[in-house]
């Protein structure tokens, strides 16, 4: 090594030591484990990149207009689609956010703005946490006990229910960061112009907090999309169009709702374990859909939140 | 605001500039205003309890639906080891045996990758291997290039975060379609050629513990790896450069400085994947087998609670739908347990730690 010729060596230090050189132990052991490490994230690429490739490999096959417009293939057939599952994904979901987000947002507002340092604030923090590690299939478990039991069927609003139960701590915990980060100056300018706490929430905190709490919301949907362990329990499944008789037989619909309603999710899971290829294409096709309208919804909702942060 | 306030009741007393002040809201509340605001306030505080109450509701009907079948089945359910619903043989041993070695096997895999990935993504490697590249290319002082790392680790961190997106149905097709057929080859090497130990005491015949495993590791990565990085991140600079300045390589500083300072988040990450590779049914009910066996081998079939619930609830007559709620009933106890015990050992770290900040 070379040494400045300069600087003086103090006794006793052999500069030769203090050299990197992999020939060293020390050094050829760090040198590997960078390595070892590097090697291990690129291998933590490999599900993701294969799953993408193989439901765009797999799930094109049977991919057309079919597919969204038809009922369930029965066994060795030709054609067929998920539209059923669709609509019901869509209506079932639907149905759990008009459910989770009012009493989300609202029970955020109490904890951040009328009693942040109260019992109940804490009870609700408290609560919110175990809810987010309740496993989803207990959430199915529940909404059987409570409304199938005594509704006496699989419905899909039963499915709604454990959805919601399951998007609820997700859009209260980011609804209560994102009315956090709402300047308090602006609750202050509002207060001193004569606003009641009230007019302070719905004129200035919520519309400010919009675009945060819309984060947290499309996150909650994005994952209860996918979910099917708590629809096995609730809204189980269907080979028939929920209704598409429209409003003159509201009822119609409304009784049609309390039957099973299918789901992409479900689907996927009753045809994955078909011994025929035409369901198990058909799988796959199911799958490439619900990814695509979760990683929409997803990538949306991080794009507002970067957008929010930015701001 | 006092002048304001002036202007607003006598805005002709300071001249007509200041009606522009004259608003809608600028003014005392009215008696109207002020009783709704009472009863949004009061609403507002009647559905943040019912989110509290809506946890015990959750506890006490999943207990309730339960309670026919523990006082039929009683304690011996959670010891016997046969299920079988024609001759009213219910046991769930095995699934409980099953979820702890999947969750434990997952959570090994999970944490190693995932520790790796957030070592990788806070320690600056990926950075310094591309300055190197670029500077063997010549270009790392150039404007567009310079920015190069940055972007790409942003990327990475975004396509970890995508792989908790991804449905657990459809990490379950993909296992039944990928995963066991890429494992069969090396799990039957490892069956015929170190049989002998009890972990490879079995060949895999499809769906399997080990698949399942896999599956549930990847479920598991993304949590562990996004909280160890904030944790890592957070080890405070002077630490940094105070293990470099002594002369540590950087695995010496890795292993000795950074990650006991960072264990306590390190340790919560785990034990959150753990609550969530717990209660994970899909990847394992389509994967782990449905077979009421307790082994040894990572290769043989097996159950889980979760994905016992799954497979039989479909087409279960109703003494075994009580039998399946008592079952559900276990894994609310053991994920509230494992939940509970977690975040009390967190506390007591994070107090033990205060010192060092």
């Amino acid at each position: 090594m070379a040494t400045p010729a300069n600087l003086p060596v103090p006794d006793g230090i052999d500069l030769e030591s203090l050299e990197f050189s992999l020939r060293r132990p020390r050094s050829l052991f760090s040198y590997v484990m960078s390595v070892l490490t590097g090697l291990a994230t690129i291998a933590a690429l490999f599900p993701l990149v294969s799953v993408l490739y193989m439901l765009v490999e797999k799930g094109t096959q049977s991919l057309s207009m079919g597919a969204f417009t038809q009922l369930p293939p029965a066994a060795m057939t030709t054609g067929g689609g998920v539209g059923n599952a669709i609509v019901g994904t869509i209506v079932i979901v639907a149905l759990a956010t008009i459910i989770s987000v009012p009493v989300g947002i609202l029970a955020a507002i109490y904890i951040t703005e009328f009693g942040p340092e109260t019992y109940t604030a804490a009870a609700v923090r408290f609560a919110a946490k175990v809810l987010t590690g309740l496993p989803s299939i207990l959430a199915g478990v529940f909404a059987f006990a409570v409304v199938v039991v005594a509704t006496g069927g699989f419905s899909a609003p039963a499915g709604a229910v454990a959805l919601a139960l399951l998007m609820l701590p997700t859009i209260l915990l980011t609804a209560e960061e994102a009315i956090k980060r709402v300047p308090p100056r602006m609750r202050e300018a509002a207060v001193g112009m004569g606003a009641t706490p009230t007019q302070v929430v719905s004129k200035v905190v919520v519309p400010t907090a919009l675009p945060g709490i819309l984060t947290g919301v499309m996150l909650a949907v994005a994952r209860a999309a996918g979910e099917t362990a708590p629809l096995l329990f609730t809204a189980l499944f269907s080979d028939f169009w929920i209704s598409r008789t429209f409003p003159q037989f509201l009822p119609k619909i409304l009784g049609d709702l309390m039957k099973p309603t299918a789901s992409l999710a479900v689907i996927i899971y009753n045809f994955s374990g078909s011994p025929f290829e035409n369901q198990i294409a058909l799988a796959w096709t199911a799958a490439l859909i619900l990814v695509i309208l979760v990683l929409i919804v997803n990538v949306a909702g991080q794009v507002l939140a970067r957008r929010t942060a930015n701001r | 605001m006092s002048s304001t306030a002036d202007a607003t009741h006598h805005p002709a007393a300071k001249g007509p500039v200041f009606a522009a002040v004259e608003s809608d809201i600028s003014r005392a509340p009215t008696a109207i205003e002020l009783v709704s605001d009472r009863i949004f306030r009061s609403a507002t505080r009647i559905i943040a309890w019912l989110c509290v109450f809506l946890v015990f509701y959750v506890v006490v009907s999943i207990a309730r639906v339960a309670m026919p079948a523990v006082h039929t089945y009683g304690t011996s359910f959670l010891t016997s080891t046969t299920w079988d619903a024609n001759r009213g043989q219910l046991g769930i041993l095995p699934a409980i045996v099953g979820t702890m070695y999947s969750s434990l096997l997952g959570l090994f895999i999970g944490s190693a990758f995932g520790l790796a990935i957030a070592l990788f993504l806070s320690e600056g490697f990926l950075s310094q291997a591309l300055d190197a590249l670029m500077e063997w290319m010549g270009v790392a002082q150039r404007p567009f290039w310079a920015a190069v790392p940055a972007y790409v680790e942003d990327v990475l961190k975004v396509t970890i975060e995508l792989l908790a997106a991804i449905p657990s149905v459809v990490y379950g097709l993909w296992g039944i379609f990928v995963i066991i057929p890429l494992i069969r080859p090396p799990a039957d090497w490892l069956y015929n050629h170190l049989g002998w130990i009890p972990l490879f005491g079995t060949p895999l015949s499809g769906p399997g513990l080990f698949p399942a495993s896999v599956v549930l590791a990847i479920m598991v990565l993304p949590t562990i790896s996004a909280i160890s990085r904030d944790a890592l991140s957070a080890v405070p600079p002077k630490m940094r450069e105070a293990a470099f300045g002594i002369g540590a390589t950087r695995w010496e500083a890795i292993l000795a400085i950074f990650i006991p300072t960072a264990a306590t988040g390190i340790f919560g990450a785990i034990i959150l994947g753990f609550g969530r590779a717990l209660g994970e049914t899909m990847a394992l009910a389509m994967l782990a087998g449905n077979a009421n066996v307790i082994s040894w081998s990572v290769f043989s079939p097996a159950n889980t609670l979760a994905a016992l619930l799954a497979n039989k609830f479909p087409e279960a007559d109703s003494r075994e739908v009580g039998a399946l709620m008592y079952a559900a009933l276990v894994l609310l106890g053991i994920t509230l347990l494992v939940n509970v015990v977690g975040t009390l050992i967190l506390q007591r770290a994070d107090a033990s730690l205060k010192g060092l900040r």
